[in-house]
C-alpha cells in the first residue's frame, strides 16, 4: 500500500502508531480491526498525550469509593448512601450542531452515573461560547441551552447549576460540559469489571445506526475547519424517552441484583465499552454483530462496532438470571438482545454469524497503547489578542459598575436556568442564583444533611497565568461550597485545551494540571475522575485554556444554608475569608481592552485555612446571607446581593480602584444580624443593609432599580438583537 | 383515604406526587400497563413526558390500558388531578376542556408564579379561600391554555395566575380548570413541588390536602 492513501492515516492515526498495531497483532489489521483500533488509540478515549500528566493528581481520600477509571467517581456520603459525579466535554459536537451536541452530552454522563448504580438527581452544566455580539455565537449558545434543557427536562433530572462564558477565543469552538452527581444506596454500586467466563453479553437500549460514526476520532480528536458541516453525520443524535426508560430498567435490574457488571456505551460505542470490560475484568469477549438490533439493515460489521447510537448501555449476566433480566426489560420497554458472551481469551473477538471479522488482544486495545511525552514551552510572546475595549477609559465607577452588570460574563443567566427543570425530584433547597451552590436535599433517600454542588472555570484568567488560574478555579469551587456551609468530598475536572502537539499548549496544559495538583493537595480534596477534552482549536487559534472543576460537598443542615439576597434592612455587612483584588486579568480589565499576561500569587496554605473559616462562620447559622467574590469584585457582589434581595447598602472600601473591582479568590460577602456578624473571628464589617440605593463611600451611587435593569435585563436584549 | 399515582413510561414527577400525597394520606404508584386501579380512591396523572410526548404532548398516554380505567372512575365521579402532562393528558382523554398550546415564548419555562383560587368549591381547593393567593412552580414547554369562545364557564376556572405571573400567554390567564361536575381537575403549575417551604413553598400541599378531606 502507499502511504499516502493510507487508510490509517484518513482515521487519525501515525504512521508508527499503524507500524505499532501490526507489531501487536503480528501480523496488518483488516478494515475493522483498523476502525476499532483508529478509535481505541484516538486521544479521545487513550488520553495518550494527556495520561501520564494526569498521573499527578491526588486521588486518595477518606470518603472515596470508586477513583478513576470507573464510568463515574463514587463518595460516601454517610446513612449508607454513595454520591457518584464526573464531567465531561461535548465540545465539538456542539461546536457542529448545537441542539444535539449539547444535548447527547447530558445523555452521555448521565449514562456514566447510572452505569454505576446511583440514580441520576442534578446535571449543571459549564458554557463557554464567542461574544453575544456575534451571530454564531447567539445560534451556538441558544442551541445548546435548548438541547440541554431538552434532555434533563425530559428525563426528569434537574439541571440546578452551571456557568456561562462570552470570550473571543470560544468563537468557532464553543464548550458544552455537563456534570451529573448522582445518588446510591452503597449496596447498588457496581463496576464495569466483565467476570465469569460463560456468562452473557447484552445489550440494552437503542438499536444501532450509523449515527455518529468515528465521532472519537475524527470530531473529538482533530481541530475543527471551516469544512465541518460535512461532519454533521458524526454528530449523535438523542432520544431522552429511551434514556429514561433505560435509567428505570437498569436501576430496577441492580437492586434485583441481576448483572455481574455494567457500562455504558459512549465514544466509539461497543468498541470501546467491551474492551474496558475485558480489560477491567481480565477476561475476553465474543461478540455477534449480526445479532445487534439495527435501525438500517445493512450495516458493516466494522459501523456496528463503532457506531455512536445514544441510549445504550452493556451488561454481563450470568445464564441463570438472563431470562428474569430479559423479562424486566420487557416491562420497561426496554430492548435488550445477547450478543455475545465473556471468554478466557483475553481477545475481542467479533463474529458476523459463524464468521470471525476481527481479532484482537484486549491488552492492545486499552492498555498497551502508546502515551506520549508532551513538550512544554512557554511561549514568548501572548498568545492572544488583547480583547476589543468595551468601556470609556474616562467612564465613571458607577458606569463602570453599570457596564460590568450587563456584561454577558456578569449579567443573570435567567435566560438560561429557567430553560432548565431545576426542581424535579424534590430535593432542590436552593435554586440557580439564589445561592453560590446548588443545595439538595438527602431527606428524600433517607440521608442526613444536603450535598452541594458547584461547577466552576475562568479561562481568560487561565490564559493570563495557567499555573495561578487552574488553582483559581479550584478555590472557587471550594469557595462557593464553603458559602453554603458545605466541606467538599471530592472534585471531577474536565480539562479543555488545544492541540497538545503544540508546545505552547502542552506547557498550558501542564501548568493547569501542577495547579489542579497543589490546590487539590492543599485543599485535602481528592480528584475522583474527570475528562480530557483536546484539540479545542479553530481557525483563529487555540480557546484559552479552560479547565472545568467540579465539586460536590456535604453539609449538615440545609434549613440555614444562606442566600445571595440581602435579608432585611439594618443588617450588617461583612467581608469573610482572603481577598486580596487586583484588577490583572479581571472583567474591568476586560472591558478596557486588556489581558495581563500573570496573575498575582497566592498563598494557598493560608487560602485553604481561610476557607476553613468560611465555612465555620456558614455553619454557625446566623447569617442569611452569604455570596462570593468572583467576577466584576466586591461592588458587583453587592449589587447582586442588592438586586436579589431587592434592597440597597451602603459600604465602606478602604484603597483604590482595585479595592472596588479587582479580583482574587478568597472573599465572601456574609450580612446578617449584628450579634451575628460581630461574633465571626475575622471578619471585617464593610457596611449596612438599607434603603433603595447601593453607595460605596465617596466612590459610587446607584439605585437598586437601575442595578437590577442593568443586570437582569442584558442578555435577553442582546439575543433580542 | 388512598391516592394513586400514575406511572407512564416517561413520567418525570411521579415520585414526587407520590411524596406530596402521602403528607396527606396513602399512596401508591399505578403502572400504566395495568387496567386495576387497585381500589385508590383519588388518582394523579403525574407531570413528565408520557410515552415521550411523541406525536403531540398526552395523546399517547390517553391511550393506555390504565388511562381507560382512569376515564371510567372520571366518569362514575371520582376525584382525578392532572398536573402538567397529566393536565395534557385529561384533555386529549376529553375530560377537560380546551388544550394546552405551545407557550408564547416556545420556550421550556420553570419559574416560580403565584396563582390566585378562584373556585374553592371543588374537591381539590376545599381547603382554600377565593382568592388565596398560591405560591407554585411551573415548568412546561407547552402550557398556553386554550379553550374555544363559549366552552368554558367561569365556574370551571380553578385557579388564575396572578396579575404579571402568567408564564405561557394562557387565554385570560387561566392556570387551572376543572370539569362541570368539578371532580376532574388539571392545572399547570406543580403543587407536589410546592409542599415544603425547604424546597421553596408549602401552598401546593393545599391542594393535597383538600382532596385527603374527601371521605373514603
Amino acid at each position: 500500500m502507499t502511504l499516502a492513501s493510507a487508510p490509517h492515516r484518513e482515521l487519525g492515526l501515525t504512521d508508527p502508531e499503524y507500524d505499532g498495531i501490526c507489531e501487536r497483532l503480528g501480523r496488518e489489521p483488516n478494515a475493522l480491526e483498523l476502525a476499532v483500533f483508529s478509535l481505541m488509540w484516538s486521544e479521545h478515549c487513550a488520553y495518550k498525550h494527556s495520561k501520564k500528566l494526569l498521573r499527578m493528581l491526588p486521588t486518595e481520600g477518606p470518603h472515596i469509593l470508586m477513583g478513576p477509571g470507573e464510568n463515574a467517581g463514587v463518595v460516601d456520603v454517610g446513612d449508607g448512601l454513595a454520591a457518584a459525579f464526573k464531567v465531561e466535554s461535548h465540545n465539538h459536537p456542539s461546536a457542529v450542531e448545537p441542539f444535539q451536541g449539547a444535548a447527547t452530552g447530558v445523555g452521555g454522563i448521565l449514562r456514566d452515573i447510572f452505569a454505576v448504580g446511583a440514580r441520576p438527581i442534578a446535571v449543571l452544566d459549564s458554557l463557554r461560547f464567542g461574544e453575544l455580539d456575534s451571530p454564531r455565537s447567539r445560534y451556538l449558545f441558544e442551541g445548546a441551552v435548548k438541547g440541554i434543557g431538552h434532555y434533563g427536562n425530559s428525563i426528569g433530572v434537574p439541571t440546578v447549576g452551571g456557568e456561562v462564558y462570552f470570550e473571543p477565543a470560544y468563537e468557532q469552538n464553543c464548550l458544552v460540559n455537563a456534570m451529573c452527581v448522582g445518588l446510591a444506596p452503597r449496596e447498588r454500586l457496581i463496576r464495569s469489571a466483565a467476570a465469569g467466563v460463560g456468562n452473557q453479553l447484552v445489550l440494552l437500549g437503542a438499536r444501532t445506526g450509523r449515527d455518529g460514526i468515528g465521532g472519537a476520532s475524527v470530531l473529538a480528536s482533530a481541530e475543527l475547519s471551516d469544512e465541518d458541516e460535512s461532519k454533521r453525520p458524526t454528530v449523535q443524535i438523542g432520544d431522552p424517552f429511551e434514556e429514561s426508560k433505560l435509567v428505570e430498567c437498569c436501576l430496577e435490574l441492580l437492586d434485583r441484583d441481576l448483572l455481574a457488571s455494567l457500562q455504558d456505551l459512549g465514544a466509539a460505542g461497543l468498541s470501546s465499552s467491551s474492551s474496558e470490560m475485558a480489560s477491567k475484568g481480565e477476561v475476553g469477549l465474543d461478540i455477534d454483530v449480526s445479532r445487534v438490533p439495527l435501525r438500517e439493515a445493512d450495516m458493516e460489521p466494522f459501523e456496528i462496532m463503532i457506531s455512536e447510537s445514544q441510549e445504550r448501555m452493556l451488561c454481563v449476566v450470568e445464564p441463570a438470571r438472563l431470562d428474569d433480566v430479559l423479562a424486566l426489560c420487557e416491562r420497561w420497554d426496554v430492548r435488550a438482545t445477547v450478543i455475545g458472551e465473556v471468554t478466557g481469551t483475553q481477545h475481542l473477538r467479533v463474529f458476523d454469524g459463524d464468521e470471525l471479522v476481527g481479532d484482537m488482544p484486549v491488552d492492545a486495545l486499552v492498555d498497551d497503547v502508546p502515551l506520549y511525552d508532551l513538550e512544554p514551552e512557554e511561549p514568548a510572546e501572548a498568545l492572544y489578542p488583547q480583547p476589543r475595549a468595551r468601556l470609556d477609559a474616562g467612564a465613571s465607577p458607577a458606569e463602570a459598575l453599570l457596564a460590568l452588570l450587563s456584561s454577558s460574563n456578569i449579567a443573570s443567566k435567567r435566560f438560561v436556568f429557567e430553560q432548565y427543570d431545576s426542581i424535579v425530584g424534590s430535593r432542590t433547597v436552593r435554586r440557580p442564583e439564589s445561592a453560590d451552590a446548588a443545595v439538595l436535599v438527602l431527606e428524600p433517600d433517607g440521608g442526613s444533611g444536603a450535598l452541594a454542588v458547584s461547577i466552576d472555570g475562568n479561562g481568560r484568567r487561565v490564559a493570563c497565568d495557567p499555573y495561578t488560574g487552574a488553582v483559581e478555579a479550584v478555590l472557587e469551587c471550594a469557595r462557593n461550597l464553603a458559602a453554603v456551609g458545605a466541606e467538599p468530598l471530592g472534585l471531577t475536572n474536565c480539562l479543555n485545551f488545544g492541540n497538545p502537539e503544540k508546545p505552547h499548549i502542552a506547557w498550558q496544559l501542564t501548568r493547569a494540571v501542577e495547579g489542579i495538583r497543589d490546590a487539590c493537595l492543599a485543599l485535602g480534596v481528592p480528584v475522583v475522575g474527570g475528562n480530557v477534552s483536546l484539540y479545542n482549536e479553530g481557525g483563529e487559534g487555540p480557546i484559552y485554556p479552560t479547565p472545568i472543576i467540579g465539586m460536590v460537598g456535604k453539609l449538615p443542615e440545609p434549613r440555614t444554608v444562606p442566600r445571595t439576597a440581602f435579608a432585611a434592612e439594618g443588617h450588617a455587612i461583612a467581608l469573610v475569608g482572603m481577598f486580596e483584588p487586583a484588577l490583572d486579568g479581571s472583567e474591568l480589565e476586560k472591558l478596557r481592552g486588556r489581558l495581563a499576561s500573570s496573575l498575582p500569587p497566592l498563598d494557598l496554605a493560608a487560602h485553604a485555612d481561610a476557607l476553613v473559616r468560611v465555612r465555620a462562620a456558614i455553619r454557625a447559622g446566623g447569617l442569611p446571607t452569604a455570596h462570593d467574590i468572583s467576577e466584576g469584585g466586591l461592588a458587583c457582589a453587592l449589587a447582586e446581593c442588592c438586586v436579589a434581595g431587592g434592597i440597597g447598602a451602603r459600604v465602606s472600601l478602604e484603597g483604590d480602584e482595585a479595592a472596588v473591582f479587582g479580583e482574587a479568590p478568597g472573599g465572601v460577602i456574609v450580612a446578617g444580624p449584628r450579634e451575628a456578624i460581630d461574633s465571626l473571628e475575622g471578619a471585617i464589617v464593610i457596611g449596612e443593609v438599607g434603603g433603595g440605593d447601593l453607595e460605596i463611600d465617596g466612590v459610587l451611587r446607584v439605585p437598586v432599580s437601575e442595578l437590577r435593569t442593568a443586570y437582569d435585563d442584558a442578555i435577553p436584549a442582546t439575543l433580542a438583537g | 383515604m388512598k391516592f394513586g399515582v400514575v406511572r407512564f413510561p416517561g413520567s418525570c414527577d411521579e415520585v414526587d406526587a407520590l411524596m406530596a400525597c402521602r403528607r396527606f394520606a396513602e399512596a401508591d404508584l399505578l403502572w400504566h400497563g395495568d387496567r386495576d386501579l387497585s381500589g385508590v380512591d383519588a388518582v394523579v396523572v403525574p407531570g413528565g413526558f408520557s410515552y415521550g410526548d411523541y406525536l403531540r404532548v398526552g395523546a399517547i398516554a390517553r391511550f393506555s390500558p390504565l388511562m381507560e380505567s382512569v376515564i371510567e372512575f372520571a366518569r362514575d365521579g371520582g376525584p382525578v388531578l392532572g398536573i402538567c402532562n397529566g393536565f395534557q393528558v385529561l384533555c386529549e382523554a376529553g375530560l377537560l376542556p380546551g388544550a394546552l398550546l405551545p407557550n408564547d415564548s416556545l420556550r421550556f419555562v420553570c419559574r416560580q408564579v403565584e396563582v390566585m383560587v378562584e373556585n374553592p368549591g371543588t374537591p381539590f381547593t376545599r381547603a382554600c379561600e377565593e382568592g388565596d393567593t398560591l405560591s407554585i412552580p411551573v415548568k412546561h414547554t407547552t402550557g398556553r391554555y386554550y379553550a374555544p369562545p363559549g366552552t368554558l364557564p367561569d365556574e370551571q376556572v380553578v385557579l388564575r395566575y396572578a396579575a404579571g405571573h402568567n408564564p405561557n400567554g394562557s387565554m385570560d390567564d387561566v392556570a387551572g380548570v376543572c370539569n362541570e361536575d368539578g371532580n376532574v381537575m388539571g392545572l399547570m403549575p406543580h403543587p407536589e413541588h410546592a409542599v415544603d417551604p425547604l424546597t421553596g413553598s408549602a401552598d401546593g400541599g393545599r391542594l393535597f390536602e383538600s382532596l385527603a378531606m374527601v371521605p373514603a
